[in-house]
């Protein structure tokens, strides 16, 4: 079992999504995230699958992802070098002394914090999976009020890329 | 012609072509060459279907259930290679259909439906008849729309045909809301030439130094295997599979699906394989070194225990659909390709090379398969006082003479027509293979029946299928399809009862047909001919009165022995080479 991430290029269409959502629920793939939007191309989204599978079995999806009509090129990124990066907003409890600490951790991280109560900060950081992993292991599962994580998007490095 | 053809045709003679979105419908359907439309009206359909009223190019055939409307459609589209085309209204239109588009999609059928949808405002609003139809059906289809604008409707209908019968075909759904359709509201009306979808593009010609590959390894077997599907039969490549396989001179087994494209008589053919394939079509995949498969999709009843899946060969695999290729079982040379194209450069290569098997291998691989062959596992008890399931199949092959289409419903009814029918051409050979949909044989056979009028037509069944679409009878009769139906009739779901008799002690949970009809006063009552058959003696007769009745519909109800199971059989997780065959084989 190895984590993919697969990017791909599909008809910004109503429905495309449950395209590919619904294969991977029918077909009993794993989804750990999914992140979509419109590309600079109005007519095209762009997605990011992050997906644990045997080597099979992620040669199955990408063969299944590319047989759905609405699907018009993808890649593996996980293949070539590429960059990887997710936004999480981070809502922690910040009272007494923990305030300064958590500023420290946050900067150390390149986090930014967004918005401060006498109790709270809301922390915005980016970085690759571990990077978000290893935040939230700094700043202490009982400091965390709220996690909200977007999903995982990529892009090839170098001259590579994934057009139409 | 008729009024509604006249107006068409002088609207598109002087090039002022504005349509509504029923008229649109019906002249592309025309441009696509349809002659049947197999529809059930409805609220979200009554514009379409007035667009329908007085015109003659499309010829709409009135269903009495919306899934005998997909059946019939399929059972055209399997007989002819051309799409079957369906109609059905919103809400249980649609999801009644659903069950025939599943059965399409799993045997890659080409198909168009049809489907209405409330008016565009009222989607989502939990309107009467209101289903989300395109979501229902999109894990069951190749493709489907919701149409968005009267302006997109002609070019939609055109993506789906052509979604549909390209690459690995399959059904497609169109839901068009009904204020698309409505009367008076028009559009200029040109039905596009061609197609641009950037998103589909299905491959043709296989990669040329992958068929080098694989003809340089068929060449080097010592013990060689073709193993052919259902995609030879979907992509008219018969004769090119026939001249592959003489010209090399191996053995050959076929799919459920993939009977009939190459011939059953032909002496290098070992009939079919899987779990109730033949001895030796199966002992010879095991054994074998080299697997050609064409056409084929490594199905769970074709390969029985993946573990011990022909544990010796490398395997060639054809196939259009790349998504087939190392799915099940992981192959050696895939192809990704049209089959017909790909037989055909193999072919070429073979003839241009001397290279070739050795032929002492040949001669005692063959050897080895005579063997297998003279334990003769088709064999049955020919001296019972009941009426043998197996033999009626033998007798309907003699009395049609091996010519007719031969569609199927679902169970042991539909091995024995497999096993005992031998099917010489393709596309005669109609049943629902991947879905085993049981309802699927009548409405299949008069879809078959409209597209040959003057072929012999015949839907082997059980009691048990026949009565999930029995409705259809009356359809018979509006369009005096003169379709024959045999019914194996053992007052049992036979293939339950078998793995009840096998894996369950006996135990028959369910599986007795109580409280039958009589079938032969039921065909009566929809005004066809019935027969009950009661004594072995008495089936062939039987048979030739039928069929002499050529513009009848007759139900022939065998009263079969109640025991009978289907033999050979792979039971579930065992491999090819451990077949159960059947205990009153030494008798025959």
């Amino acid at each position: 079992m190895r984590r993919h991430v697969i990017s791909i290029l599909l008809e910004n269409e109503s429905g495309a999504l449950s395209r590919v959502a619904g294969l991977f629920s029918a077909r009993g793939y794993n989804i750990e995230s999914l992140t979509v939007a419109a590309t600079h191309d109005p007519t095209l989204s762009r997605m990011t699958i992050v997906t644990l599978g045997t080597e099979r079995v992620v040669e199955q999806i990408i063969k299944q992802l590319n047989k759905l009509v609405d699907v018009v090129r993808l890649t593996d990124l996980t293949e070539v070098q590429f960059i990887e990066r997710e936004m999480m907003l981070l809502k922690v409890r910040a009272v007494d002394h923990s305030r300064e600490e958590l500023k420290r951790v946050s900067d150390i991280f390149r986090g930014r914090i967004l918005d401060v109560t006498d109790s709270s900060y809301v922390i915005e950081l980016t970085g690759d999976d571990h990077k978000l992993s290893a935040f939230l292991e700094a700043i202490g599962r009982d400091n965390i009020i709220e996690a909200v994580r977007s999903g995982a998007t990529g892009i090839a490095r170098g001259d590579k890329s994934l057009k139409p | 012609m008729r009024l509604r053809d006249c107006v068409y045709k002088l609207m598109l003679e002087e090039k002022t072509v504005e349509l509504s979105g029923g008229e649109v419908l019906i002249q592309a359907l025309k441009e696509e060459g349809v002659e049947f439309i197999f529809g059930y009206p409805g609220g979200a359909v009554l514009h379409i279907y007035d667009a329908l009223y007085e015109q003659n190019s499309v010829k709409h055939i009135l269903v009495r259930h919306e899934q005998g409307a997909t059946h019939a459609a399929d059972g055209y589209a399997r007989a002819t290679g051309k799409p079957g085309v369906v109609l059905v209204t919103s809400g249980p239109g649609a999801t009644n259909a659903v069950t025939g588009i599943a059965t399409a999609f799993m045997d890659s059928i080409p198909m168009v439906v049809i489907s209405g949808q409330v008016q565009s405002r009222f989607i989502g609003s939990d309107a009467f008849q209101e289903v989300d139809c395109v979501g229902i059906t999109r894990p069951c289809v190749k493709h489907n729309f919701l149409v968005d604008s009267l302006e997109n409707f002609a070019e939609t209908i055109k993506k789906a045909f052509h979604v549909a019968t390209t690459g690995r075909p399959g059904p497609v759904v169109v839901d068009i809301p009904k204020d698309f359709t409505t009367p008076g509201v028009t559009v200029p009306f040109e039905y596009p030439k061609t197609v641009n979808m950037r998103s589909y593009s299905p491959a043709e010609q296989g990669h040329p130094g992958q068929i080098r590959k694989a003809v340089d390894l068929i060449l080097s077997a010592q013990r060689p295997m073709i193993y052919s599907g259902g995609g030879v039969v979907l992509g008219n490549a018969a004769a090119q599979l026939t001249e592959f396989t003489e010209l090399l001179g191996y053995p050959i087994t076929q799919t459920l699906m993939g009977l009939g494209a190459f011939p059953a008589s032909n002496k290098q053919n070992l009939g079919m394989l899987g779990m109730h394939g033949t001895y030796e079509a199966n002992m010879a995949m095991h054994d074998c070194d080299v697997l050609i498969a064409i056409g084929a999709r490594f199905d769970d009843r074709v390969t029985g225990e993946t573990e011990s899946f022909c544990p010796n060969a490398k395997i060639v695999h054809v196939d259009v659909d790349p998504a087939s290729i190392s799915k099940n079982v992981t192959v050696d040379v895939p192809i990704v390709g049209d089959v017909g194209h790909v037989l055909e450069a193999m072919v070429a290569l073979i003839r241009d090379t001397d290279k070739r098997a050795d032929p002492a291998d040949l001669v005692q691989w063959w050897a080895q398969i005579k063997q297998w062959s003279s334990k003769n596992c088709l064999a049955y008890d020919t001296d019972s006082a009941l009426i043998k399931p197996q033999s009626v199949v033998e007798s309907l092959w003699r009395v049609t003479k091996g010519d007719a289409y031969i569609t199927s419903d679902v169970g042991q009814h539909q091995m024995w027509a497999a096993q005992f029918y031998g099917f010489d051409k393709p596309r005669r050979w109609i049943n629902s293979g991947g879905l085993g949909t049981m309802g699927f044989g009548l409405p299949a056979a008069i879809g078959v029946q409209l597209a040959f009028p003057d072929e012999v037509v015949a839907c082997v069944t059980g009691e048990a299928s026949i009565q999930m679409c029995i409705q259809e009878l009356s359809t018979c009769l509006q369009y005096g399809t003169p379709v024959k139906i045999i019914c194996l009739n053992n007052r049992y779901m036979g293939m339950v009862r078998q793995w009840q008799e096998f894996n369950y002690e006996k135990r028959y949970s369910h599986s007795y047909m109580d409280a039958l009809p009589d079938f032969v006063k039921l065909t009566e009552s929809y005004g066809h001919i019935g027969m009950r058959i009661e004594n072995p003696a008495d089936v062939d007769g039987a048979l030739e009165e039928a069929f002499a009745m050529k513009d009848r519909l007759v139900f022939l109800d065998f009263q079969t022995d109640q025991q009978e199971n289907v033999y050979p059989m792979i039971e579930a997780g065992k491999g090819h080479h451990e077949m159960r065959l059947n205990p009153a084989r030494e008798l025959a």
